[in-house]
């Protein structure tokens, strides 16, 4: 590439969304579609493998610029559904391992030379993902919502003095609140148990808390699983109404989702299946 | 207040109950364009999933590192109230 000097952004960067093998329809389907700042994505080949990539000025990709992004979350989200539009476009033309967020070189020799490099374990690990999508299941726990569904307890004593209706109060309150997050982790357990013939892995990802987990209740299973594509229907059906009795908890499946929570070689030792 | 929650969210079942997602890909395009994921099930995955790159990279391996450790820095920021024990 001719390096591209603008004087208010700086020389531009490669930033890389994704990997895939040589010799998918990719780079020609995305080639000329618009990444970060509005860049057409190109693709950057070297031995069996293409990456996705698209030029990013150096001032809000560099060191600086990134922190800047990632302090702003208004330019954060940006970036971030930027990035899964590139990847998930890609993934309907082939089997893609994504890069994390601002994976950013300084130009495509640089890509080339990762690519190189890095072969075999990309070769293996895309090996592992063809035909696979990623499934998200999350469970919460919402002990309000279990009192407005049982909330005419059989025992309120009308008739009782307002301190003892208080701590009756209190008492049931904190029964529901305990049988509710008791009910969670049964229903949790019961997710790996009917989805654990379905799934080839299984990511545990931090339960959901703070602002930006919006959804009602506390969070407390937040996972992934890699799942090949003719049983995504089975492993929602495997998930379907197995809440239904236990009052306060609710299970979410999210995706298909590109293989995000599978594009790093398992540890040794972590994120395996519990 | 607890009964608009309880309205706005069904106490069991799934978020998007699309049980015939993938056997319909006629319909993926639109339900690409009719759906926007949350962004905290997104940054779940682009910050904490995703090939991580420490090789060659343009900002060198230690500023990877860094940019690496101020999005960990900014997702706890962003998911967290408090210092999280993890």
């Amino acid at each position: 590439m001719t390096a591209e000097v603008d004087p208010a952004t700086g020389p531009a960067m490669s930033y890389v969304y994704a990997v895939s093998r040589a010799g998918t329809p990719l780079g020609e389907a995305l080639a000329g579609l618009p990444g970060l700042e509005g860049g057409p994505l190109r693709a950057v080949a070297a031995g069996e493998l293409v990456a996705l990539v698209s030029s990013v000025p150096s001032a809000s990709y560099g060191t600086e610029g990134v922190k800047a992004q990632m302090e702003d979350l208004d330019r954060l989200e940006v970036l971030a559904r930027t990035h899964h539009a590139v990847v998930e476009a890609a993934y309907e033309h082939a089997t893609v391992l994504p890069m994390r967020l601002v994976t950013v070189y300084l130009d495509d020799e640089r890509v080339r030379g990762m690519l190189d490099e890095r072969e075999p374990e990309f070769s293996a690990l895309l090996a592992r993902l063809e035909g696979h999508v990623e499934l998200g299941v999350k469970v919460y726990a919402d002990p309000r919502e279990a009192v407005t569904v049982s909330s005419r307890g059989p025992d309120t004593d009308t008739a009782a003095s307002p301190g003892r209706a208080y701590l009756q109060k209190r008492r049931a309150q904190q029964q529901n609140h305990r049988q509710t997050y008791r009910a969670a982790g049964a229903v949790a357990a019961e997710v790996a148990a009917r989805v654990a013939g379905l799934a080839r892995a299984h990511v545990t990802h931090r339960p959901q808390q703070g602002d930006l987990a919006q959804a009602a209740g506390e969070n407390i299973v937040n996972d992934a699983y890699l799942v090949h594509g003719s049983q995504a229907d089975a492993f929602r059906a495997a998930l379907t109404g197995l809440a239904d009795d236990a009052p306060g908890v609710r299970v979410e499946v999210t995706g298909p989702w590109a293989p995000y929570s599978f594009a790093t070689p398992p540890a040794p030792g972590g994120g395996e299946p519990r | 207040m607890n009964d608009e929650l309880g309205a706005a969210m069904p106490g069991a079942g799934f978020a998007e109950p699309r049980a015939g997602l993938s056997a319909a890909p006629d319909d993926s395009v639109e339900s690409l364009a009719g759906r926007q994921v949350a962004l905290i099930d997104l940054l779940d995955r682009l910050l904490n999933g995703g090939a991580v790159l420490t090789g060659d990279l343009v900002l060198s391996v230690a500023d990877v590192d860094l940019v690496h450790i101020n999005l960990r820095a900014v997702i706890r920021s962003i998911t967290s109230e408090e210092p999280a024990p993890w």
